[in-house]
C-alpha cells in the first residue's frame, strides 16, 4: 500500500524559494503567474497494517515541522 | 567546567567548538557520536555544533533533533545541564522542540558566510553574563536556513520574558524581529546562528564570542 504525504508551508510563512521560482518564470517570459509556493511530495510504500494514526504520527514527528508546515495524507490503491 | 560536543555525521564545527571550549576552560570536551543513549555522567555544558548533519535532508536539524542521543540532550536539559546550540544545532534544537520557533531558508535564498554586528539583548543569561546589555558585537555567520520563524503570539513571549539573546543589527536572513539567537523558558538552553567558536582568539579577527564561553565557565565553574 502506498501513501503520498503533500508538506506544504502554512499560510502566511513566507516562501522564499517559491518567490525566486516565481520570479524565474516571469523572467522566462511567463504571464498570468500570480503566485508559486514551493513545498514537498514524500511517497511512502506501508505495510497493509498501518493505520492512518500510524502516517499521521509520523507527519507529526519527522515528515513535517507543524511550526511552520502543514501536512496532507493521501492513500493510494 | 565539564563539557561535551555532539557529532552527528555531517557535523563541521565540531572541532571548532572543542578547540573554543578546550581553551577558555582548559578541559578537553567529551565527543558523543550520535547513536550514543548516554552521556558520560556529570556534564555542566552540552555543545550541539554548527554544520550539515544528514546532509540537511528533509530539514536542516529534522534527522539529527530524532537521533538517538537527544533523548539524553533532552532529560539533561530538563535537569539543568546548560546546553550550547550553534548555527546548525540551534536548527537542531528548534526541530527537537527545545526552543521554540523554527528555521527557515534565508529570505534572499543565498547562503550568507561574513562577519555580523550583533546586539547583545540580554546580560543576565550564564551565556550572556559577560556582555553588556545593548553592546554591539562582531561574529560570523555561515548558514542557509537562519530565518528564525515563530507565531506572532511566540515572538511576543520571547520579548516579554527577555528570551532574546542576540538581534542582528542589519538585515541578515530575514529573521523575524532580527532574532539571531534565544534561551528557552529555564534559561539553560541557548540556540543562534552566528559562530561564537570561530571569535576566540585575535587571530580569527577578534574574540567577541569568547565571552560566552568564559561567562559559562564563571557560572558553572
Amino acid at each position: 500500500m502506498k501513501a503520498r504525504v503533500y508538506v506544504t508551508l502554512k499560510n502566511g510563512v513566507l516562501d522564499p524559494q517559491g518567490k525566486a521560482i516565481h520570479h524565474a518564470l516571469e523572467g522566462l517570459g511567463f504571464a498570468g503567474v500570480n503566485d508559486v509556493r514551493a513545498g514537498k511530495l514524500i511517497e511512502l510504500d506501508l505495510a497493509e497494517n498501518v493505520a492512518d494514526a500510524d502516517i499521521e504520527a509520523m507527519c507529526k514527528k519527522l515528515l513535517a515541522n507543524t511550526v511552520i508546515e502543514n501536512f496532507r495524507i493521501e492513500r493510494a490503491q | 567546567m565539564k563539557s561535551a560536543v555532539i557529532v552527528f555525521p555531517g557535523s563541521n564545527c565540531d572541532r571548532d567548538l572543542i578547540v573554543a571550549l578546550r581553551d577558555v576552560t582548559g578541559r578537553d570536551p567529551a565527543l558523543v557520536w550520535h547513536r550514543e543513549t548516554e552521556l558520560p555522567s556529570g556534564l555542566d555544558l552540552i555543545g550541539v555544533p554548527g554544520g550539515f548533519s544528514y546532509g540537511d535532508y528533509l530539514r536542516s536539524g529534522a534527522m539529527a533533533a530524532n537521533s538517538p542521543v537527544m533523548r539524553a540532550v533532552k532529560d539533561a536539559a530538563d535537569r539543568g545541564v546548560s546546553v550550547l546550540g550553534i548555527c546548525n544545532g540551534f536548527q537542531i534544537l528548534t526541530e527537537a522542540g527545545m526552543l521554540p520557533g523554527a528555521l527557515m531558508r534565508n529570505s534572499t535564498i543565498s547562503f550568507v558566510c561574513r562577519d555580523v554586528d550583533l546586539k547583545v539583548e540580554n546580560s543576565q543569561s550564564a551565556f550572556t553574563s559577560r556582555y553588556d546589555a545593548g553592546e554591539e558585537i562582531r561574529i560570523p555567520v555561515a548558514h542557509h536556513d537562519g530565518n528564525y520563524t515563530a507565531d506572532e503570539a511566540t515572538l511576543d513571549r520571547l520579548e516579554g520574558d527577555g528570551r532574546i539573546a542576540f538581534r542582528y543589527s542589519g538585515e541578515v536572513n530575514g529573521s523575524a524581529r532580527d532574532i539571531a539567537g534565544i534561551v528557552n523558558d529555564k534559561g539553560n538552553v541557548l540556540g543562534m546562528m552566528p559562530h561564537p567558536e570561530r571569535m576566540i582568539e585575535s587571530a580569527h579577527g577578534g574574540t567577541d564570542g569568547r565571552r560566552i564561553f568564559e561567562g559559562l565557565l564563571e557560572a558553572i565553574g
